[in-house]
């Protein structure tokens, strides 16, 4: 089990998802020329040079966070559960990750990505399958640092949800590393939104939301967010978010709760399903071979 | 294709004729200095352990693996430059370093160092970590590795490394504050918009 997590870590460090590739290749041809045209350009190329080499497309791998779904029918979830920080230790050691966990009571890096309450899971399970889900979040300290949340009352509205994602995106956006994938959660409470808001970057990118009216939201939120103009690397350009996706869900009478998490151009996310019999997929990525 | 390629330790010259816009490459010595680094020197008052006079910090926490007793940069790439904004005025002062590479643009305190003290600041393309790492050739020392390996200084020597655009100039231009003037400027009317072609489906 840590032998298939190892793999499924070390590929989502190297490569992108399929999804977020093809975003970028569309949209790196309606950029201008310019610094636009430039930073793409690298961009491209770090991608073929990082998995060409096998080495971590961005220096920084992040925290890990593991979204994990399995069955009642699945016989192997606390097997699972114990393989993911020995399977973090020996991506840390192989220079698939860098050690980025700092125990804050002591001010230091633990060195191998494991820490208190890291690497960070949560589970679900759902009765009537035999597999597990798997989703891995690469949390990238630059790519996380314009994530909020706040309760704000339901006299603010949609308007005030609205303010809250834009204003977050044009003070913090510019330097984590757009184009930017956004999340946006509303619920009840912060947490709530907060943690719908990274469920929502689950998500294959441009998917849209089953409900119409969310979904009419993401598509006028992405418009938005592209007219303030930030582009890649907040050089100024067309394209500053790849896609925006909300989450939600009920709400309190007295609150409207939203949350954003953002993801850098370099969206390291991964999702793996476990058969039964052990045998594993990486459905994120085409072609990878595991084991 | 002529690149503009700086060496390191750079001539005030060489630094003085660089204009916001300017792509450049750097060949010679880069000192990674992020957080840590800022507030141990400037903060808790250490001396550095590295004359940084004619160099470039890269604001940088790599991925490196230590084999066969060396060390070898495995990935390396900007990080977040706005974190040190409270301390690179002073840290460019105190150390004489010309060249500030890293993610995302500085503020206006960073461009008066630059304007005084003539050095400039640089983006390197965020998340483009394997890139960054072909053009280191050696590393050739760490200090304060006690910091950890992403926060340690790390001296390393590199060949065109870039490309590098140049965001504040030794005038104290500062190219990635007008980008961000502009965005703020138009959040209210993009808020606007929105609500008013979703506010009658949606009423949260």
């Amino acid at each position: 089990m840590a032998r298939l997590l190892l793999d499924f870590i070390s590929t989502v460090s190297v490569r992108l998802p399929d999804d977020v590739l093809e975003h970028l290749t569309r949209i790196s041809k309606v950029e201008e020329p310019g610094f636009a045209g430039l930073v793409y350009e690298a961009m491209f190329r770090n991608i073929e040079v990082a998995s060409q080499r096998r080495i971590p497309l961005c220096q920084d791998t992040g925290v890990l966070e593991f979204f994990i779904e399995v069955g009642d029918g699945f016989p192997y979830t606390a097997d699972l559960l114990e393989a993911i920080p020995e399977a973090v230790v020996r991506a840390t050691e192989a220079g698939f990750l860098r050690p980025n966990v700092v125990d804050p009571t002591t001010g230091r890096n633990t060195g191998n990505n494991v820490g208190p309450n890291l690497p960070w899971v949560d589970l679900r399970i759902v009765r009537g399958v035999d597999h597990a889900n798997v989703f891995l979040y690469l949390a990238g300290g630059g790519s996380s640092r314009p994530g909020s949340a706040r309760v704000l009352d339901p006299a603010q509205g949609l308007e005030g949800v609205v303010r809250y994602v834009l204003e977050d995106i044009a003070e913090y956006g510019p330097p984590a590393c757009p184009p930017l994938a956004v999340g946006v959660g509303i619920g009840p409470t912060a947490e709530i939104a907060a943690v719908l808001s990274k469920r929502a970057l689950l998500r294959p990118l441009g998917s849209k939301n089953p409900d119409p009216k969310i979904a009419l939201l993401e598509e006028e939120l992405v418009k938005a967010v592209n007219t303030l103009g930030i582009g890649p690397q907040g050089l100024s350009g067309k394209v500053t978010a790849l896609a925006v996706h909300v989450e939600y869900a009920g709400r309190h009478p007295a609150t409207v709760a939203v949350g954003v998490s953002t993801s850098c151009w370099a969206m390291r996310r991964g999702h793996l399903r476990i058969e039964k019999d052990l045998s594993a997929r990486v459905l994120s990525h085409g072609g990878v071979k595991l084991g | 294709m002529g690149r503009t390629v700086i060496r390191l330790p750079a001539s005030d010259e060489d630094i003085l004729k660089l204009e916001v816009g300017d792509v450049i490459y750097v060949d010679g010595i880069v000192v990674t200095a992020r957080d840590a680094v800022h507030r141990r020197f400037l903060v808790d008052g250490v001396p550095l352990p590295v004359d940084l006079r004619g160099l470039a910090i890269f604001h940088a926490g790599p991925v490196m693996v230590r084999q066969g007793g060396r060390w070898r940069c495995v990935s390396i790439g900007p990080t977040t430059s706005e974190r040190m904004e409270p301390y690179e005025h002073d840290f460019i002062a105190r150390t004489g370093v010309k060249l500030v590479i890293g993610k995302g643009g500085m503020g206006s305190k960073t461009a008066e160092a630059c304007r005084r003290y003539g050095a400039a600041y640089t983006i390197f393309p965020g998340g483009c970590g394997a890139l960054g790492a072909e053009a280191v050739e050696e590393v050739l020392g760490v200090e304060w590795l006690d910091l950890g390996i992403p926060e340690a200084l790390w001296i390393l020597k590199v060949r065109e490394l870039g490309p590098l655009i140049v965001t504040i100039d030794p005038r104290g231009n500062n190219l990635t504050e007008e980008v961000r003037r502009r965005a703020r400027s138009r959040v209210d009317e993009a808020i606007h918009e929105v609500v008013g072609r979703v506010g009658r489906e949606l009423k949260l």
